[in-house]
């Protein structure tokens, strides 16, 4: 197995004294004989975003819903905000959870109810003391970041790909996440809506200094938005630098992803 | 062979699991009271007319089958009451059971099957939102309260269904067939059918929730989700139909 682990030359915003995220030694199997995850180990500093690369089915989305429970790992050590989630109760991984934003790949809107609903939906149940004022400003604060305020009042089978991205992406914000899981962001838009998400992750680490890990297969976006990349390859972290120093790597598969 | 057994086992295990769960979340705060009563209106008002539809038939056509017999033997003046007694004991908490798991157990496991698939149950997971509480056990409490309404319901206008029925071959003031019905009715005809209907809601809920959660991935899970809560549903009314007439039998 080749291992290409550099140093983190190019944190960009990055304050890399403390990890918000820390996986070590993460394993996953579904059944008998498919392990998925054989010993993950990765760390993210607060206000990074860490891009993961690696081929469909290499157990990226895995890995990340491990970070939030959606899937119990079968071994390893998984702390967030330096708490070990492993440990963690339903409430206590709620209360961890609320601090997490996770935009799905399809957006996971909810269908039945229209963009200002799916942004209260979640606003309303944690932060009950806000004024329904309150709320519509937190609302609107929210569809003005992704720049979609005119869609408020529509339903998610009115919206483009694009547009459900963005809503979804606005849902993430609206609880104030310090850290973002992008599940491939920008699978199944076009180029010049992709390089639209990937500006917008940008913008919003810089703005509300989040730290994010970013699955995809989208190298513009990729470059765009990673401060690291790590490559996932039959469960295990493959390598891992800039995009840089990967580009110009001496193994050739992982050349093959910059091609 | 012993797979079979083995996925029948795991089968009942996770449906024992699933509805511990329900009596678990649901004495639990915080109450989603706000989605129960959207559910009440979705699952017993929207309803209405069907069960409307289908509890008239269920009187005319009982009243006009069962006329001629009684006829027959001089015994026209217990039709009412006859009507009224098969209507309330059995047929209108079965049929209209069975018409609620074609209609609400479909639609709740194909609804929650497609939550499921694209991720909207896992976006509520990852919100911090609890969403068997909010999904599951508003549905299951929402069927439960209101099938036997429903059934009520579908009773009043079977007998109406029958007062029609009866007066398209013979004159009967409404208020001389609505005496006839009470003078047979018992409180204990009343009370069993009425509770098991409790039971028909429960597990019509319940059938959907968890066909509905439990669906796999992928569009094609969806459809299996929303036929299997019918059949199986359909399916367990009758069983709980039969234990219900064995227990009224036994203590009645």
């Amino acid at each position: 197995m080749i291992q290409e682990k550099t140093n983190n030359k190019n944190p960009g915003s990055a304050d890399s004294s403390k990890p918000v995220i820390s996986i070590k030694g993460l394993y996953k199997s579904f059944g008998k004989d498919n392990d998925v995850l054989k010993g993950i180990d990765l760390t993210v500093q607060k206000g990074e975003n860490l891009v993961v690369l690696g081929k469909s089915g290499s157990g990226k989305s895995v890995a990340i819903k491990c970070l939030v429970g959606l899937v119990t790992a079968d071994k390893g050590e998984i702390k967030v905000f330096d708490t070990d989630i492993s440990t963690l109760d339903y409430s206590g991984l709620n209360a961890v959870r609320i601090r997490i934003g996770f935009l799905f790949q399809n957006a996971a809107l909810y269908d039945s109810m229209s963009v200002r609903q799916n942004l209260e939906f979640p606003l309303k149940r944690h932060s009950k003391k806000l004024s329904s004022q309150e709320v519509d400003d937190k609302v609107t604060e929210a569809l003005v970041n992704v720049g979609l305020e005119e869609a408020i009042d529509k339903m998610p089978s009115e919206l483009s790909g694009g547009m459900r991205k963005r809503i979804g992406l606005a849902r993430t914000l609206i609880l104030k996440p310090e850290i973002i899981l992008y599940d491939e962001p920008t699978t199944g838009l076009d180029t010049i809506t992709s390089r639209e998400i990937s500006e917008l992750i940008l913008a919003i680490q810089k703005k509300n200094k989040t730290s994010s890990v970013i699955i995809t297969h989208d190298m513009a976006c990729a470059k765009l938005t990673g401060d690291r990349l790590v490559i996932v390859k039959d469960g295990v972290i493959d390598a891992e630098g800039s995009y840089d120093e990967l580009e110009k790597s001496d193994d050739a598969w992982v050349r093959s992803f910059f091609v | 062979m012993v797979v079979y057994l083995k996925n029948i086992f795991n089968d009942a295990g996770n449906v024992t699991l699933f509805t511990a769960r329900f009596f678990k979340e649901v004495l639990r705060p915080p109450y989603e009271i706000k989605e129960f009563i959207r559910q009440c209106y979705i699952i017993g008002y929207k309803s209405l007319p069907l069960v409307a539809i289908t509890g008239f038939i269920m009187g005319l056509v009982l009243t006009l089958q069962s006329r001629p017999t009684l006829v027959e033997f001089g015994a026209e003046s217990w039709l009412p009451g006859m009507v009224a007694l098969s209507l309330i004991r059995e047929i209108a908490p079965v049929i209209t059971a069975l018409i609620c798991a074609g209609k609400i157990s479909s639609g709740i496991g194909a609804e929650l099957g497609s939550m499921k698939v694209t991720e909207q149950i896992d976006a509520m997971e990852v919100s911090g939102i609890n969403p068997y509480k909010y999904l599951v056990v508003t549905r299951i409490l929402a069927t439960t309260l209101m099938i036997p309404l429903l059934v009520v319901f579908a009773d009043g206008v079977g007998i109406l269904g029958g007062y029609i029925g009866m007066n398209i071959h013979s004159d009967v003031t409404l208020f001389r067939y609505l005496s006839r019905i009470l003078d047979s009715l018992e409180f204990l005809d009343i009370v069993p059918a009425t509770i098991k209907t409790f039971f028909f809601g429960f597990f019509i809920g319940m059938t959907g929730c968890y066909k509905g959660y439990t669906a796999a991935n992928g569009t094609e899970s969806v459809g299996k989700a929303a036929t299997s809560a019918v059949v199986v549903a359909s399916l367990t009314i009758f069983i709980i139909d039969m234990l219900a007439v064995q227990l009224t039998d036994l203590f009645f």
